[in-house]
Protein backbone atom coordinates (compact mmCIF):
# COMPACT_ATOMS: atom_id res chain seq x y z
CA UNK A 1 0.00 0.00 0.00
CA UNK A 2 1.41 3.38 -0.81
CA UNK A 3 1.93 5.33 2.34
CA UNK A 4 2.36 9.07 1.88
CA UNK A 5 3.06 12.12 3.52
CA UNK A 6 1.93 15.08 0.91
CA UNK A 7 4.47 18.44 1.31
CA UNK A 8 3.76 20.95 3.78
CA UNK A 9 5.34 24.39 3.79
CA UNK A 10 3.70 26.92 6.24
CA UNK A 11 1.41 26.77 9.31
CA UNK A 12 -1.75 24.83 9.35
CA UNK A 13 -3.66 26.98 7.36
CA UNK A 14 -1.28 28.55 5.09
CA UNK A 15 0.65 26.30 3.17
CA UNK A 16 3.10 28.36 1.12
CA UNK A 17 3.19 32.53 0.96
CA UNK A 18 2.03 34.16 -1.53
CA UNK A 19 4.85 35.84 -4.24
CA UNK A 20 3.00 39.10 -2.81
CA UNK A 21 4.03 37.90 0.71
CA UNK A 22 7.63 37.67 0.05
CA UNK A 23 10.75 39.70 -0.33
CA UNK A 24 9.26 42.43 -2.91
CA UNK A 25 11.58 45.27 -4.95
CA UNK A 26 9.87 48.88 -5.64
CA UNK A 27 10.54 48.86 -9.36
CA UNK A 28 11.09 52.41 -10.43
CA UNK A 29 9.68 53.23 -13.61
CA UNK A 30 11.00 56.37 -15.68
CA UNK A 31 10.25 57.80 -19.18
CA UNK A 32 6.48 59.12 -20.02
CA UNK A 33 4.06 57.35 -20.88
CA UNK A 34 1.11 57.93 -23.59
CA UNK A 35 -1.80 56.93 -21.22
CA UNK A 36 -3.20 59.76 -19.23
CA UNK A 37 -1.87 60.32 -16.00
CA UNK A 38 -4.24 58.69 -13.72
CA UNK A 39 -4.27 54.94 -15.31
CA UNK A 40 -0.11 55.48 -14.57
CA UNK A 41 2.07 54.34 -11.59
CA UNK A 42 5.97 55.85 -11.36
CA UNK A 43 7.03 52.51 -10.00
CA UNK A 44 5.86 49.09 -8.79
CA UNK A 45 6.09 46.72 -5.89
CA UNK A 46 6.89 43.38 -7.75
CA UNK A 47 8.44 40.07 -5.57
CA UNK A 48 11.87 40.42 -5.62
CA UNK A 49 13.09 36.86 -5.87
CA UNK A 50 16.31 34.73 -7.36
CA UNK A 51 15.82 32.56 -9.67
CA UNK A 52 15.97 29.38 -7.37
CA UNK A 53 13.57 31.05 -5.21
CA UNK A 54 11.07 31.58 -7.83
CA UNK A 55 11.60 27.52 -8.96
CA UNK A 56 11.20 26.66 -5.21
CA UNK A 57 7.82 28.55 -5.06
CA UNK A 58 6.33 26.99 -8.17
CA UNK A 59 7.86 23.58 -7.26
CA UNK A 60 6.49 23.45 -3.61
CA UNK A 61 2.96 24.33 -5.20
CA UNK A 62 3.02 21.73 -7.85
CA UNK A 63 4.12 19.37 -4.21
CA UNK A 64 1.31 20.17 -2.31
CA UNK A 65 -0.90 19.30 -5.55
CA UNK A 66 -2.31 16.17 -6.39
CA UNK A 67 -2.71 15.16 -10.10
CA UNK A 68 -2.76 11.96 -12.40
CA UNK A 69 1.27 12.75 -12.00
CA UNK A 70 1.13 11.46 -8.75
CA UNK A 71 -0.82 8.78 -8.70
CA UNK A 72 -4.43 7.17 -9.59
CA UNK A 73 -7.03 9.28 -10.24
CA UNK A 74 -10.34 7.62 -10.83
CA UNK A 75 -13.09 10.16 -10.91
CA UNK A 76 -15.89 8.42 -12.22
CA UNK A 77 -17.26 10.00 -15.07
CA UNK A 78 -14.54 12.60 -15.28
CA UNK A 79 -12.29 10.10 -17.52
CA UNK A 80 -8.90 11.48 -15.79
CA UNK A 81 -6.24 9.53 -18.11
CA UNK A 82 -2.56 10.52 -18.70
CA UNK A 83 -2.12 13.27 -20.79
CA UNK A 84 0.24 11.99 -22.74
CA UNK A 85 3.75 14.33 -23.27
CA UNK A 86 4.56 14.06 -26.48
CA UNK A 87 1.46 15.64 -27.20
CA UNK A 88 2.76 18.87 -25.37
CA UNK A 89 5.83 18.90 -27.92
CA UNK A 90 3.56 18.94 -30.83
CA UNK A 91 1.85 21.78 -29.32
CA UNK A 92 4.57 23.44 -28.86
CA UNK A 93 5.93 23.29 -32.11
CA UNK A 94 6.41 26.99 -33.69
CA UNK A 95 5.24 26.19 -36.79
CA UNK A 96 1.95 25.72 -35.05
CA UNK A 97 1.75 29.45 -33.69
CA UNK A 98 0.39 30.65 -36.97
CA UNK A 99 -2.07 34.19 -36.49
CA UNK A 100 -5.72 32.96 -37.62
CA UNK A 101 -6.42 36.26 -39.76
CA UNK A 102 -3.67 34.90 -41.97
CA UNK A 103 -4.63 34.16 -45.65
CA UNK A 104 -6.00 30.33 -46.44
CA UNK A 105 -2.63 29.82 -49.13
CA UNK A 106 -0.24 30.67 -46.03
CA UNK A 107 -2.12 28.53 -43.42
CA UNK A 108 -2.57 25.64 -45.88
CA UNK A 109 -0.88 22.81 -42.81
CA UNK A 110 -2.99 24.28 -40.32
CA UNK A 111 -6.24 24.00 -41.79
CA UNK A 112 -5.29 20.13 -43.37
CA UNK A 113 -5.03 19.88 -39.43
CA UNK A 114 -8.22 21.00 -38.55
CA UNK A 115 -9.73 19.19 -41.18
CA UNK A 116 -8.00 15.95 -40.71
CA UNK A 117 -9.23 16.10 -36.93
CA UNK A 118 -12.85 16.98 -38.56
CA UNK A 119 -12.59 13.53 -40.24
CA UNK A 120 -10.89 11.42 -37.24
CA UNK A 121 -13.87 12.96 -34.90
CA UNK A 122 -16.89 12.14 -37.89
CA UNK A 123 -15.50 8.28 -37.96
CA UNK A 124 -15.10 8.07 -34.73
CA UNK A 125 -18.46 8.83 -34.22
CA UNK A 126 -19.90 7.74 -36.63
CA UNK A 127 -21.30 11.26 -37.55
CA UNK A 128 -21.26 12.96 -41.18
CA UNK A 129 -20.01 16.58 -40.43
CA UNK A 130 -18.12 18.18 -37.17
CA UNK A 131 -17.30 21.36 -36.00
CA UNK A 132 -14.58 22.09 -33.90
CA UNK A 133 -15.03 25.17 -32.66
CA UNK A 134 -16.81 25.02 -29.16
CA UNK A 135 -14.47 25.47 -26.03
CA UNK A 136 -15.23 22.96 -23.95
CA UNK A 137 -17.58 20.16 -23.17
CA UNK A 138 -20.83 22.07 -22.07
CA UNK A 139 -20.19 24.44 -24.76
CA UNK A 140 -20.41 21.25 -26.99
CA UNK A 141 -23.76 20.85 -25.37
CA UNK A 142 -25.24 24.12 -25.73
CA UNK A 143 -23.86 24.05 -29.43
CA UNK A 144 -25.54 20.99 -30.20
CA UNK A 145 -28.84 21.54 -28.80
CA UNK A 146 -28.75 25.27 -30.70
CA UNK A 147 -28.34 23.46 -33.87
CA UNK A 148 -30.91 21.07 -32.87
CA UNK A 149 -33.38 24.25 -32.27
CA UNK A 150 -32.28 25.50 -35.21
CA UNK A 151 -33.42 22.13 -37.14
CA UNK A 152 -36.74 22.45 -35.58
CA UNK A 153 -37.46 26.15 -36.74
CA UNK A 154 -36.30 25.51 -39.89
CA UNK A 155 -38.54 22.70 -40.50
CA UNK A 156 -41.44 24.96 -39.25
CA UNK A 157 -41.54 22.86 -36.14
CA UNK A 158 -40.13 24.61 -33.59
CA UNK A 159 -40.80 22.75 -30.33
CA UNK A 160 -40.44 23.80 -26.27
CA UNK A 161 -38.80 20.55 -24.69
CA UNK A 162 -35.87 18.70 -24.32
CA UNK A 163 -36.27 15.44 -21.87
CA UNK A 164 -32.68 14.51 -19.46
CA UNK A 165 -32.59 11.51 -17.92
CA UNK A 166 -32.35 12.02 -13.76
CA UNK A 167 -29.03 10.62 -13.95
CA UNK A 168 -27.51 12.97 -16.43
CA UNK A 169 -24.79 14.97 -16.09
CA UNK A 170 -26.02 18.40 -14.60
CA UNK A 171 -24.63 20.06 -17.53
CA UNK A 172 -27.66 18.71 -19.79
CA UNK A 173 -30.08 20.23 -17.63
CA UNK A 174 -28.37 23.48 -18.26
CA UNK A 175 -27.54 23.49 -21.60
CA UNK A 176 -31.06 22.66 -22.41
CA UNK A 177 -32.15 25.41 -20.36
CA UNK A 178 -29.66 28.25 -21.71
CA UNK A 179 -30.88 26.74 -25.07
CA UNK A 180 -34.27 27.84 -24.06
CA UNK A 181 -36.15 24.43 -23.58
CA UNK A 182 -38.14 23.30 -21.01
CA UNK A 183 -36.54 20.28 -19.68
CA UNK A 184 -38.38 17.28 -18.98
CA UNK A 185 -36.92 14.71 -16.34
CA UNK A 186 -37.15 10.95 -17.25
CA UNK A 187 -36.75 8.80 -14.04
CA UNK A 188 -34.03 5.71 -13.91
CA UNK A 189 -35.52 2.22 -14.77
CA UNK A 190 -35.35 0.19 -11.86
CA UNK A 191 -32.08 -1.72 -13.55
CA UNK A 192 -30.44 1.82 -13.73
CA UNK A 193 -31.15 2.45 -17.40
CA UNK A 194 -34.02 4.08 -19.73
CA UNK A 195 -37.28 3.20 -18.58
CA UNK A 196 -38.86 2.70 -22.19
CA UNK A 197 -42.57 3.04 -21.36
CA UNK A 198 -41.51 5.99 -18.93
CA UNK A 199 -39.87 7.39 -22.40
CA UNK A 200 -42.99 6.71 -24.28
CA UNK A 201 -44.72 8.86 -21.51
CA UNK A 202 -42.74 11.64 -22.08
CA UNK A 203 -41.90 12.32 -25.64
CA UNK A 204 -44.78 14.48 -27.46
CA UNK A 205 -44.68 16.97 -30.41
CA UNK A 206 -42.99 19.01 -27.88
CA UNK A 207 -39.85 17.07 -27.65
CA UNK A 208 -36.92 18.92 -29.19
CA UNK A 209 -34.81 15.95 -27.91
CA UNK A 210 -33.55 13.67 -25.72
CA UNK A 211 -29.82 13.80 -24.47
CA UNK A 212 -28.41 10.42 -23.50
CA UNK A 213 -24.84 9.23 -22.55
CA UNK A 214 -24.12 5.97 -23.53
CA UNK A 215 -22.95 3.89 -21.52
CA UNK A 216 -25.03 5.95 -19.14
CA UNK A 217 -23.12 7.12 -15.70
CA UNK A 218 -23.05 4.27 -13.95
CA UNK A 219 -21.25 2.04 -16.85
CA UNK A 220 -24.83 0.52 -18.38
CA UNK A 221 -25.08 -0.11 -21.99
CA UNK A 222 -28.29 1.35 -22.98
CA UNK A 223 -28.98 -2.02 -24.77
CA UNK A 224 -32.92 -1.12 -26.05
CA UNK A 225 -30.49 2.27 -27.71
CA UNK A 226 -32.58 1.39 -31.25
CA UNK A 227 -35.96 1.08 -29.73
CA UNK A 228 -35.35 4.45 -27.35
CA UNK A 229 -33.94 5.85 -30.87
CA UNK A 230 -37.22 5.13 -32.64
CA UNK A 231 -39.37 6.53 -29.87
CA UNK A 232 -37.80 9.97 -29.90
CA UNK A 233 -37.74 9.65 -33.71
CA UNK A 234 -41.22 8.79 -34.55
CA UNK A 235 -42.48 11.62 -31.94
CA UNK A 236 -40.44 13.83 -34.44
CA UNK A 237 -37.61 14.58 -31.68
CA UNK A 238 -33.58 14.35 -32.32
CA UNK A 239 -31.48 12.29 -30.47
CA UNK A 240 -28.69 14.13 -28.48
CA UNK A 241 -25.41 12.32 -27.73
CA UNK A 242 -23.96 13.32 -24.61
CA UNK A 243 -19.59 12.32 -25.31
CA UNK A 244 -19.07 12.05 -21.61
CA UNK A 245 -18.29 8.42 -21.76
CA UNK A 246 -17.53 7.73 -25.47
CA UNK A 247 -13.75 6.32 -24.45
CA UNK A 248 -15.83 2.63 -23.41
CA UNK A 249 -16.96 2.96 -26.81
CA UNK A 250 -13.85 4.13 -28.81
CA UNK A 251 -13.06 1.65 -31.82
CA UNK A 252 -15.90 -0.57 -31.24
CA UNK A 253 -19.45 1.04 -31.57
CA UNK A 254 -20.24 4.42 -32.79
CA UNK A 255 -23.38 6.98 -31.36
CA UNK A 256 -24.12 7.70 -34.85
CA UNK A 257 -25.18 3.78 -35.91
CA UNK A 258 -27.09 4.21 -33.23
CA UNK A 259 -29.27 6.56 -34.22
CA UNK A 260 -28.20 9.65 -32.77
CA UNK A 261 -28.55 12.52 -34.70
CA UNK A 262 -26.07 15.09 -32.61
CA UNK A 263 -23.18 14.55 -30.13
CA UNK A 264 -20.46 16.41 -28.72
CA UNK A 265 -16.88 15.30 -28.19
CA UNK A 266 -14.74 15.54 -24.56
CA UNK A 267 -11.41 15.98 -25.63
CA UNK A 268 -9.89 16.31 -22.63
CA UNK A 269 -11.48 12.99 -21.59
CA UNK A 270 -11.53 11.18 -24.34
CA UNK A 271 -8.24 12.16 -26.22
CA UNK A 272 -6.28 13.01 -23.57
CA UNK A 273 -6.04 16.83 -23.42
CA UNK A 274 -5.73 18.71 -20.30
CA UNK A 275 -8.70 19.12 -17.92
CA UNK A 276 -10.01 22.43 -16.93
CA UNK A 277 -8.22 24.73 -14.88
CA UNK A 278 -10.63 27.14 -16.60
CA UNK A 279 -9.14 26.23 -19.89
CA UNK A 280 -8.55 26.13 -22.96
CA UNK A 281 -10.92 23.49 -23.74
CA UNK A 282 -12.54 22.07 -26.76
CA UNK A 283 -15.61 20.24 -27.09
CA UNK A 284 -16.38 19.61 -30.97
CA UNK A 285 -19.50 18.83 -32.03
CA UNK A 286 -20.79 15.90 -34.43
CA UNK A 287 -24.18 16.43 -36.41
CA UNK A 288 -25.47 13.97 -39.28
CA UNK A 289 -25.53 15.32 -43.07
CA UNK A 290 -29.13 16.72 -42.68
CA UNK A 291 -27.72 18.74 -39.55
CA UNK A 292 -24.77 19.99 -41.46
CA UNK A 293 -26.18 23.12 -42.67
CA UNK A 294 -26.72 24.61 -39.33
CA UNK A 295 -23.57 24.05 -38.18
CA UNK A 296 -21.43 27.33 -36.53
CA UNK A 297 -18.93 29.14 -38.54
CA UNK A 298 -16.35 29.07 -40.13
CA UNK A 299 -16.48 25.35 -41.06
CA UNK A 300 -13.39 23.87 -43.50
CA UNK A 301 -13.66 22.34 -46.33
CA UNK A 302 -11.43 20.71 -48.88
CA UNK A 303 -11.81 21.36 -52.63
CA UNK A 304 -9.33 19.93 -55.17
CA UNK A 305 -6.66 19.31 -52.73
CA UNK A 306 -6.75 22.86 -51.00
CA UNK A 307 -8.42 23.78 -47.70
CA UNK A 308 -10.58 26.22 -47.27
CA UNK A 309 -13.14 27.89 -44.96
CA UNK A 310 -16.74 28.53 -45.69
CA UNK A 311 -19.55 29.65 -43.64
CA UNK A 312 -22.13 26.50 -43.60
CA UNK A 313 -25.50 27.79 -45.54
CA UNK A 314 -28.00 27.87 -42.00
CA UNK A 315 -24.81 28.46 -39.89
CA UNK A 316 -25.98 29.00 -36.01
CA UNK A 317 -23.16 31.47 -35.86
CA UNK A 318 -19.86 31.58 -33.93
CA UNK A 319 -19.63 29.87 -30.98
CA UNK A 320 -16.26 30.77 -30.45
CA UNK A 321 -13.39 33.01 -31.85
CA UNK A 322 -11.81 31.60 -35.01
CA UNK A 323 -12.06 28.39 -35.27
CA UNK A 324 -11.82 27.24 -31.56
CA UNK A 325 -8.95 26.57 -29.15
CA UNK A 326 -6.56 25.28 -32.09
CA UNK A 327 -3.76 24.17 -30.06
CA UNK A 328 -5.85 21.90 -27.50
CA UNK A 329 -7.29 20.49 -31.26
CA UNK A 330 -3.44 19.53 -31.94
CA UNK A 331 -3.25 17.83 -28.64
CA UNK A 332 -6.29 15.60 -29.77
CA UNK A 333 -5.46 15.31 -33.00
CA UNK A 334 -1.61 14.05 -32.38
CA UNK A 335 -3.39 11.58 -29.70
CA UNK A 336 -5.94 10.13 -32.24
CA UNK A 337 -2.87 9.77 -35.02
CA UNK A 338 -0.39 7.86 -32.55
CA UNK A 339 -3.00 5.80 -31.64
CA UNK A 340 -4.37 5.05 -35.09
CA UNK A 341 -7.63 2.51 -35.56
CA UNK A 342 -5.97 0.06 -33.00
CA UNK A 343 -4.72 2.02 -30.18
CA UNK A 344 -8.28 4.01 -30.04
CA UNK A 345 -9.68 0.10 -29.68
CA UNK A 346 -7.21 -0.69 -27.49
CA UNK A 347 -7.91 2.06 -25.20
CA UNK A 348 -11.29 0.94 -24.54
CA UNK A 349 -10.76 -2.39 -24.04
CA UNK A 350 -8.36 -1.75 -21.18
CA UNK A 351 -10.32 1.29 -20.27
CA UNK A 352 -13.75 -1.18 -19.55
CA UNK A 353 -10.82 -4.04 -17.81
CA UNK A 354 -9.12 -1.76 -15.65
CA UNK A 355 -12.71 -0.99 -14.42
CA UNK A 356 -13.87 -4.49 -14.20
CA UNK A 357 -10.36 -5.75 -12.46
CA UNK A 358 -10.58 -3.41 -10.28
CA UNK A 359 -14.48 -3.80 -8.91
CA UNK A 360 -13.59 -7.42 -8.24
CA UNK A 361 -10.53 -6.72 -6.33
CA UNK A 362 -12.36 -4.08 -4.02
CA UNK A 363 -14.90 -5.13 -0.95
CA UNK A 364 -17.61 -2.87 -2.09
CA UNK A 365 -21.78 -4.48 -3.55
CA UNK A 366 -21.72 -2.35 -6.91
CA UNK A 367 -25.70 -2.53 -7.34
CA UNK A 368 -25.84 -1.90 -11.18
CA UNK A 369 -23.78 -4.11 -13.79
CA UNK A 370 -22.98 -5.12 -16.27
CA UNK A 371 -20.88 -1.81 -16.59
CA UNK A 372 -18.31 -0.91 -18.75
CA UNK A 373 -15.43 1.77 -18.11
CA UNK A 374 -16.62 2.56 -14.74
CA UNK A 375 -18.85 1.27 -12.17
CA UNK A 376 -20.79 2.88 -9.44
CA UNK A 377 -19.65 1.38 -6.06
CA UNK A 378 -22.01 2.02 -2.84
CA UNK A 379 -20.22 3.11 0.80
CA UNK A 380 -23.33 1.21 2.36
CA UNK A 381 -24.09 2.34 5.87
CA UNK A 382 -20.71 4.48 5.87
CA UNK A 383 -20.78 8.37 4.52
CA UNK A 384 -19.04 8.14 0.66
CA UNK A 385 -17.42 11.35 1.35
CA UNK A 386 -15.90 10.40 4.32
CA UNK A 387 -14.43 7.08 3.10
CA UNK A 388 -13.25 9.28 -0.02
CA UNK A 389 -11.21 11.34 2.14
CA UNK A 390 -9.32 8.07 3.91
CA UNK A 391 -8.83 7.29 0.80
CA UNK A 392 -6.64 10.66 0.35
CA UNK A 393 -4.33 9.14 3.15
CA UNK A 394 -3.42 6.16 1.32
CA UNK A 395 -2.19 8.12 -1.31
CA UNK A 396 -5.04 7.69 -3.68
CA UNK A 397 -6.95 10.37 -5.41
CA UNK A 398 -10.69 8.98 -4.49
CA UNK A 399 -13.69 8.26 -6.65
CA UNK A 400 -16.46 11.06 -7.55
CA UNK A 401 -18.92 10.76 -4.67
CA UNK A 402 -22.49 10.61 -3.68
CA UNK A 403 -23.48 10.89 -7.51
CA UNK A 404 -25.25 9.72 -9.13
CA UNK A 405 -28.01 10.39 -6.66
CA UNK A 406 -29.66 6.72 -7.22
CA UNK A 407 -27.08 5.05 -6.25
CA UNK A 408 -26.62 5.49 -2.01
CA UNK A 409 -23.55 6.95 -0.98
CA UNK A 410 -22.49 6.29 -4.60
CA UNK A 411 -18.65 5.97 -5.36
CA UNK A 412 -18.35 6.02 -9.19
CA UNK A 413 -14.93 5.10 -9.96
CA UNK A 414 -13.00 5.34 -13.24
CA UNK A 415 -9.79 3.85 -13.45
CA UNK A 416 -8.82 4.63 -17.10
CA UNK A 417 -6.88 2.48 -19.20
CA UNK A 418 -3.63 4.55 -18.18
CA UNK A 419 -3.57 2.16 -15.14
CA UNK A 420 -1.19 -0.96 -14.44
CA UNK A 421 -2.02 -3.60 -12.96
CA UNK A 422 0.08 -2.72 -9.96
CA UNK A 423 -1.64 0.79 -9.40
CA UNK A 424 -4.79 -0.98 -10.03
CA UNK A 425 -3.97 -2.98 -6.82
CA UNK A 426 -3.04 0.05 -5.14
CA UNK A 427 -5.98 2.09 -5.70
CA UNK A 428 -8.14 -1.61 -4.48
CA UNK A 429 -6.19 -1.55 -1.26
CA UNK A 430 -6.73 2.23 -0.78
CA UNK A 431 -10.76 1.89 -1.51
CA UNK A 432 -10.48 -1.46 1.36
CA UNK A 433 -8.36 0.22 3.65
CA UNK A 434 -10.34 3.31 4.00
CA UNK A 435 -13.70 1.13 4.42
CA UNK A 436 -12.28 -0.71 7.35
CA UNK A 437 -11.08 2.16 9.19
CA UNK A 438 -13.41 3.52 11.90
CA UNK A 439 -16.17 6.13 11.93
CA UNK A 440 -13.58 8.12 13.93
CA UNK A 441 -10.86 8.11 12.27
CA UNK A 442 -12.71 8.39 8.97
CA UNK A 443 -13.84 12.29 10.38
CA UNK A 444 -10.92 13.38 11.00
CA UNK A 445 -9.64 12.41 7.74
CA UNK A 446 -7.49 13.23 5.79
CA UNK A 447 -4.34 13.67 8.10
CA UNK A 448 -1.65 13.25 5.64
CA UNK A 449 -2.42 15.87 2.25
CA UNK A 450 -1.62 19.17 2.46
CA UNK A 451 -5.08 20.33 3.14
CA UNK A 452 -6.69 18.74 5.53
CA UNK A 453 -11.19 18.46 6.28
CA UNK A 454 -12.09 21.30 3.86
CA UNK A 455 -15.25 23.45 5.75
CA UNK A 456 -17.71 22.78 2.80
CA UNK A 457 -20.53 24.31 4.87
CA UNK A 458 -18.67 27.29 5.22
CA UNK A 459 -17.13 27.07 1.66
CA UNK A 460 -20.57 27.14 0.59
CA UNK A 461 -21.96 29.88 2.96
CA UNK A 462 -19.04 32.32 2.39
CA UNK A 463 -17.53 32.03 -1.06
CA UNK A 464 -14.72 33.36 -1.69
CA UNK A 465 -14.38 33.98 -5.81
CA UNK A 466 -11.88 36.22 -6.34
CA UNK A 467 -8.04 36.90 -4.49
CA UNK A 468 -10.00 39.97 -3.53
CA UNK A 469 -11.11 38.21 -0.96
CA UNK A 470 -7.73 37.61 0.51
CA UNK A 471 -7.76 40.89 1.53
CA UNK A 472 -10.88 41.35 3.32
CA UNK A 473 -10.21 38.56 5.43
CA UNK A 474 -7.10 40.73 6.97
CA UNK B 1 -34.92 12.71 19.75
CA UNK B 2 -35.89 15.83 17.53
CA UNK B 3 -37.78 18.77 19.10
CA UNK B 4 -41.69 18.96 17.83
CA UNK B 5 -43.28 21.97 19.99
CA UNK B 6 -46.56 21.62 20.82
CA UNK B 7 -47.60 24.92 19.38
CA UNK B 8 -48.25 24.73 16.03
CA UNK B 9 -48.90 21.69 13.69
CA UNK B 10 -46.68 20.31 11.07
CA UNK B 11 -46.93 19.03 6.81
CA UNK B 12 -45.63 15.20 6.26
CA UNK B 13 -42.93 17.18 4.04
CA UNK B 14 -41.43 18.56 7.20
CA UNK B 15 -42.84 22.20 7.42
CA UNK B 16 -44.38 23.83 10.66
CA UNK B 17 -47.02 26.83 10.87
CA UNK B 18 -47.83 28.43 13.92
CA UNK B 19 -51.71 28.23 14.67
CA UNK B 20 -51.87 31.63 16.63
CA UNK B 21 -54.58 34.64 15.20
CA UNK B 22 -54.16 35.52 11.50
CA UNK B 23 -50.54 35.21 11.17
CA UNK B 24 -48.69 32.06 11.01
CA UNK B 25 -45.36 31.58 10.92
CA UNK B 26 -43.70 28.99 8.41
CA UNK B 27 -40.71 27.16 9.00
CA UNK B 28 -38.79 23.52 8.44
CA UNK B 29 -38.75 21.14 11.63
CA UNK B 30 -35.82 20.16 13.84
CA UNK B 31 -36.00 16.57 12.18
CA UNK B 32 -35.64 18.49 8.83
CA UNK B 33 -33.16 20.26 9.58
CA UNK B 34 -31.06 17.59 10.78
CA UNK B 35 -31.65 14.99 7.80
CA UNK B 36 -30.75 17.86 5.32
CA UNK B 37 -27.68 18.80 7.38
CA UNK B 38 -25.66 22.09 7.32
CA UNK B 39 -27.76 24.52 5.35
CA UNK B 40 -26.24 26.49 3.03
CA UNK B 41 -28.66 28.41 1.03
CA UNK B 42 -32.82 29.66 1.54
CA UNK B 43 -34.67 30.84 -1.76
CA UNK B 44 -38.03 32.54 0.00
CA UNK B 45 -40.58 34.34 -2.17
CA UNK B 46 -40.81 38.34 -1.68
CA UNK B 47 -43.22 39.77 0.68
CA UNK B 48 -46.54 40.10 -1.25
CA UNK B 49 -46.43 36.70 -2.98
CA UNK B 50 -49.24 34.21 -2.68
CA UNK B 51 -48.81 30.49 -1.32
CA UNK B 52 -50.85 27.71 -1.42
CA UNK B 53 -50.71 24.74 0.96
CA UNK B 54 -48.58 21.63 -0.71
CA UNK B 55 -47.74 23.82 -3.22
CA UNK B 56 -44.19 25.16 -3.15
CA UNK B 57 -42.74 28.02 -1.92
CA UNK B 58 -39.29 28.13 -1.40
CA UNK B 59 -35.89 25.67 -1.98
CA UNK B 60 -33.53 24.96 0.54
CA UNK B 61 -29.93 23.57 -0.02
CA UNK B 62 -27.49 21.71 2.26
CA UNK B 63 -24.00 20.43 1.35
CA UNK B 64 -26.04 17.08 0.97
CA UNK B 65 -29.47 18.12 -0.57
CA UNK B 66 -31.62 20.40 -2.47
CA UNK B 67 -35.22 20.43 -1.23
CA UNK B 68 -38.67 22.25 -2.14
CA UNK B 69 -40.07 23.49 0.76
CA UNK B 70 -44.05 23.27 0.30
CA UNK B 71 -46.66 25.67 2.40
CA UNK B 72 -48.53 24.42 4.73
CA UNK B 73 -51.43 26.81 5.14
CA UNK B 74 -52.14 28.89 2.10
CA UNK B 75 -52.04 32.73 2.27
CA UNK B 76 -50.18 36.49 1.86
CA UNK B 77 -46.40 36.47 2.75
CA UNK B 78 -46.37 39.42 5.18
CA UNK B 79 -42.43 39.02 6.37
CA UNK B 80 -39.72 37.19 5.06
CA UNK B 81 -36.99 36.07 7.65
CA UNK B 82 -34.12 38.08 5.74
CA UNK B 83 -31.42 36.95 8.08
CA UNK B 84 -31.54 33.52 6.46
CA UNK B 85 -29.82 34.93 3.20
CA UNK B 86 -26.49 36.12 5.15
CA UNK B 87 -27.14 33.40 7.77
CA UNK B 88 -29.06 30.35 6.39
CA UNK B 89 -27.14 28.15 9.13
CA UNK B 90 -30.08 30.13 11.62
CA UNK B 91 -32.22 26.91 10.28
CA UNK B 92 -29.78 24.25 11.54
CA UNK B 93 -29.62 26.41 15.46
CA UNK B 94 -32.96 27.59 15.54
CA UNK B 95 -35.53 25.90 13.10
CA UNK B 96 -38.36 26.69 15.20
CA UNK B 97 -36.97 30.12 16.81
CA UNK B 98 -34.53 32.54 14.83
CA UNK B 99 -34.44 30.28 11.51
CA UNK B 100 -38.06 30.95 10.87
CA UNK B 101 -38.86 31.57 6.90
CA UNK B 102 -42.16 33.00 6.84
CA UNK B 103 -45.03 35.24 8.47
CA UNK B 104 -48.28 34.45 6.19
CA UNK B 105 -51.66 36.15 6.72
CA UNK B 106 -53.80 33.12 6.37
CA UNK B 107 -57.45 32.92 5.09
CA UNK B 108 -58.59 29.57 5.53
CA UNK B 109 -58.37 28.37 9.11
CA UNK B 110 -59.73 24.89 8.10
CA UNK B 111 -56.88 24.37 6.54
CA UNK B 112 -54.94 23.96 9.87
CA UNK B 113 -57.50 21.20 10.64
CA UNK B 114 -55.50 19.21 7.71
CA UNK B 115 -52.09 19.31 8.95
CA UNK B 116 -50.34 16.96 11.47
CA UNK B 117 -50.20 17.23 15.33
CA UNK B 118 -47.17 17.49 17.11
CA UNK B 119 -47.94 13.73 18.32
CA UNK B 120 -48.80 12.82 14.85
CA UNK B 121 -45.69 14.25 13.34
CA UNK B 122 -43.43 12.83 15.90
CA UNK B 123 -44.73 9.83 15.08
CA UNK B 124 -44.30 9.77 11.42
CA UNK B 125 -40.54 10.62 11.57
CA UNK B 126 -39.75 7.91 14.30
Amino acid sequence: MMNHDQARYGDDDRYESLLSEKDTTTVEVDGKSPLPDDLTRDSLELPGLSEPELSRHYTRLSQMNWSVETGPYPLGSCTMKYNPSFTEDVAADPNGSVHPDRSEESVQGTLELLYGLQDYLARIGGMDAVTLQPPAGAAGEFTGIMIAKACHEARGDPRSEVIVPASAHGTNFASAAMAGYDVVELPSGEDGRVDLDALEAAVSEETAALMLTNPNTVGLFERDIAEIADIVHDAGGLLYYDGANLNALLGRARPGDMGFDVMHYNVHKTFATPHGGGGPGAGPVGVTEELAEFLPRPHVRERDGRYELYDPERSIGKVHGYQGNWLVLVKAYAYIARLGDSGLKDTSAKAVLNANYLAERIDYDIPYSPFHHEFAATAGERDAADVAKGMLDYGVHPPTTKWPEFVPEAMLTEPTEAESKASLDDLANAFDAAMADSEEELEAAPSKTTARRIDQADAARNPQLSWRALGEEE
Amino acid sequence: MFEVPTDRKYQESHEYATTDGETATVGITDFAQDELGDVVFVELPAVGDEISQGEEFGVVESIKAVSDLYAPVSGTVTAVNEDLFDRPELVNEEPYGDGWMLEVEVGDDAEFDELLSADDYREQTE
